[in-house]
């Protein structure tokens, strides 16, 4: 069945999420040259395209990290091919350097890069707002307020990148990625997916001299970008009352909804700016001459209230314009329609009663659902075997991006430092200089290959002290189980692919000391660790086991789950240590959930009394 | 068209996503606006799944707290939890089978008492249907379709514009064929199940 973002039939209306909808934006927009570094909330847009790429002539590559996804999509532009990148907020971060010079080179083809913002952090370390990336840059970016109006401003992105010369940032949020909208579909234009290079390195070669003549082209377009802004459709005033609003993206929503909820709408003046880097002046100094006082509505940081402070202060306007303050809107993490009502409320000083908040204070305390690692995750093994190989030493664990952060919380206790993707084998550098303590670090497969091999080149270089433990599950797992370079995928039945070694890298690399563990085999495991620990210098150990969910994907044959059998002592070490999530107790016992476990073995190994055993008959697993 | 807000919560697994494309379908094939929203919380790795569906002309794909005019929880204790997000007119209807939290299970926390909790909610709002989903959904003949039932018992109430014929044909469209026959059995028992609280 052909992929249903293929879809030939303009008009017809569909319901999408709206990673969904971004995706046949694309599509319709006759993109041609597709890359990513797998980020929530973005995840699904990059899923599409791989699946598209399955069956057309569509290019799509899961790229090593997101510069080298921008950088692949930046080339495939300036040979005359539509592109697209796609990326987290802080995917740009590692980006960037390719960004800001981008900038000035410029495209041929219509290049869009997306960037997709989490506020309130629902699956990231930070909730910055990438507007700034933006002014920074000097690009044009825009902005969806709906699933709908996301789909369309994506073909509008590769329009206005074509006719400025150079790449149009999309950003999105996470409350435009993971809503569900209904969608018009228009017609898709056909994708051209080769192109040609010619030679003009005095435009595209960014030594000084070249980049002196750059900036001043990146500058004219942007002036020509906001003369665009003035007019664009995605630039709108709704209403004609004095008291004024400007808001973006989801925010333009919750005001909607609370100016028919407060029925306030002949005195309220909507500017809904979606185009919003570089924003434009003259419509909004307009604006402000027709209000009596302003509210700047946006999540994140103050981008535009900032702005449109000093164009009221070019025009000499005085009135009120208020957004982030202590009163009014935060800046922390998302908002919600009831939020942005009750500011508008307060600085507008419309009555309104809200319906009334039950009363909570009498309910118990639910008891919490963390995530947690999977019932039968190897990381779960390694974290247990390097705690046991370290007993009685003082260690510091700086940790990286992946499922296995979840091992931070008790008993496993195996996260103590993170900033960023990488960031696990470069800190360890640092701790391992300036105190006593062991150091060792956790890095995921597909996250030593996205930034971890510069941070060993370093420690191997400088002669740090640590050891780097690679979880190596075969597969980019938090974000839904992408490749990447070390996977074999002409076992997921895929040609075209060349495979990397890990193992290979690391010893290229100098490190001396390298070990391979299989972590469903504990003993032997926690004797390597030992070894491995004890060196001194940098050393590494790749343990490979494939994750659990991800087996469970591709099928592969399952293994008999476990019991706990009558020989029990009741010691509880085994949900005391590992606190694997297929374990529960029953009449203060503990038992396995046979739908669970995944049978590893792990448990059975340290229990004293070898009471865990393979499930045999029906009653066992049942618990019995 | 009046807008009506719905939540739902579950665990990951439970089914609430694809519940809510049956919905999202239904509405679509009726022409009735709709906007809706998720949070997986890490779905696969045993987190909590949530779920906004605004129906009508509103924009906002999210509900606030004490917003919610129905509330449909796949677990018990995740409509307690949830509770936040409903007012006195707002409708509940809540699966009585329990999945134990992780944290409950290695003794972290203590899982709140069933009748207790249906006395609370009750209290607190217009209206509480709450009944053994699982039990219903092993009698339609697939322990998974916990999902087809509650929306059974949510289309029975009449808060949302859809009827149960628009829900059947959305299932039809949106669920695997193979599972049809249960799944629409499942809808038929948690919709009687709802009319008997009635």
């Amino acid at each position: 069945m052909m992929h249903k973002l293929l879809t030939e039939n303009p008009g017809e209306r569909m319901l999408l999420l709206g990673n969904e909808a971004i995706a046949r934006g694309a599509i319709e927009a006759g993109v041609a040259f597709t890359s990513t570094y797998p980020g929530t909330p973005s995840s699904e847009i990059s899923l599409q395209f791989f699946q598209i790429s399955q069956e057309s002539d569509l290019y799509f590559e899961y790229s090593t990290n997101e510069k080298i996804a921008m950088e692949v999509a930046a080339a495939a532009a300036n040979a005359g091919v539509r592109s697209m990148c796609v990326m987290k907020h802080v995917g740009v971060n590692v980006a960037a350097d390719a960004l800001m010079t981008l900038a000035y080179v410029g495209v041929k083809a219509g290049m869009v890069i997306l960037s997709a913002d989490d506020p309130f952090m629902f699956s990231s370390q930070n909730e910055q707002d990438n507007r700034y990336y933006a002014k920074m840059s000097g690009l044009p970016l825009v902005e969806p307020s709906s699933v709908a109006e996301a789909k369309d401003l994506v073909p509008y992105a590769f329009d206005l990148s074509e006719k400025l010369k150079e790449p149009v940032i999309l950003r999105t949020t996470t409350r435009i990625n993971h809503s569900t909208g209904v969608v018009e579909l228009r017609e898709i234009r056909k994708r051209i997916p080769r192109g040609d290079f010619i030679k003009d390195p005095l435009n595209l070669v960014t030594v000084p001299a070249v980049a002196r003549k750059l900036h001043i082209k990146l500058l004219e377009n942007y002036d020509t970008a906001q003369e665009i802004a003035e007019t664009s459709q995605y630039n709108f005033i709704e209403g004609k009352g004095s008291w004024g609003i400007i808001c973006n993206g989801v925010s333009y929503n919750y005001v909607s909804d609370a100016i028919d909820e407060l029925n306030i709408k002949d005195k309220i003046r909507v500017l809904r700016l979606g185009f919003s880097h570089p924003l434009p002046p003259k419509l909004i100094k307009d604006f402000l001459k027709d209000c009596e006082k302003v509210l700047v509505v946006e999540e994140g940081e103050p981008y535009m209230e900032d702005a449109v402070k000093a164009f009221a202060q070019e025009e000499a306007l005085t009135l009120p314009i208020k957004g982030k303050s202590k009163e009014l809107f935060t800046r922390l993490y998302e908002y919600n329609p009831a939020q942005v009502r009750q500011c508008m409320v307060k600085f507008f000083g419309v009555s309104y009663a809200p319906s009334e908040v039950i009363d909570l204070s009498d309910v118990p305390p639910v008891p919490q659902r963390p995530p947690t690692l999977c019932a039968g995750c190897s990381h779960r093994a390694t974290y247990y075997e390097v705690r046991k190989a370290t007993e009685g030493m003082e260690t510091i664990f700086p940790s990286d991006i992946g499922c296995y952060t979840l091992g931070l919380l008790p008993p496993l206790s195996a996260a103590d430092f993170l900033i960023c993707m990488g960031s696990s084998v470069g800190t360890s550098g640092g701790f391992s200089t300036v105190t006593d303590k062991k150091v060792i670090a956790f890095i995921g497969d597909s996250t030593f290959f996205h930034s971890g091999i510069p941070g060993l080149i370093n420690a191997v270089y400088h002669k740090h002290n640590f050891t780097l433990v690679i979880l190596d599950n075969g597969t980019t797992a938090m974000t839904g189980h992408q490749p990447h370079p070390g996977v074999d995928m002409q076992k997921l039945n895929m040609d075209g692919y060349g495979i990397v070694s890990i193992e290979k890298v690391v010893r290229a690399i100098g490190v001396d000391h390298v070990t391979v563990i299989k972590p469903y085999k504990v003993k032997k495991s926690i004797e390597a660790i030992k070894e491995s620990v004890n060196y001194n210098g940098v050393s590494v150990i790749i343990s490979e086991e494939t994750c659990a969910l991800y087996a469970n994907a591709l099928k592969l044959p399952k293994r008999k789950p476990f019991h706990v059998s009558d020989t029990c002592k009741d010691h509880k070490d085994c949900i005391s240590s590992l606190a694997c999530p297929a374990f529960y107790i029953w009449n203060d016992r503990v038992k396995i959930d046979a739908n669970l476990c995944t049978g590893c073995a792990v448990c059975a190994q340290i229990c004293p009394e070898n009471a865990i055993r393979p499930v045999k008959s029906e009653a066992q697993a049942q618990g019995h | 068209m009046e807008t009506k807000r719905l939540v739902i919560v579950a665990v990951g697994g439970q089914g609430n996503l694809l519940a809510s494309s049956v919905l999202g379908e239904a509405a679509l094939l009726n022409g009735i606006p709709l906007n809706m929203s998720e949070i997986h919380g890490m779905a696969q790795r045993g987190g909590v799944v949530e779920s906004a569906l605004v129906f009508g002309d509103a924009r906002s794909t999210i509900i606030s707290d004490g917003e919610a005019d129905v509330l449909v929880g796949f677990e018990p204790a995740e409509t307690l939890r949830a509770l936040g997000k409903c007012n006195a007119d707002t409708v509940v209807i809540s699966n009585l089978a329990p999945l134990m939290p992780f944290t409950v299970n290695i003794g972290q926390g203590v899982y709140p008492d069933l009748q207790e909790l249906q006395k609370l909610i009750r209290s607190k709002t217009a209206k509480l249907i709450a009944f053994n989903a699982a039990a219903l959904a092993k009698e339609a003949g697939n322990v998974l379709a916990v999902n087809m039932v509650l929306l059974g018992a949510l289309i029975q109430t009449d808060v949302l514009p859809l009827t149960a014929e628009n829900v059947k044909e959305a299932m039809k469209r949106k669920t695997k064929q193979q599972f049809l026959d249960a799944n629409l059995k499942a809808f038929e028992l948690g919709f009687d199940e709802a009319a008997k609280a009635a």
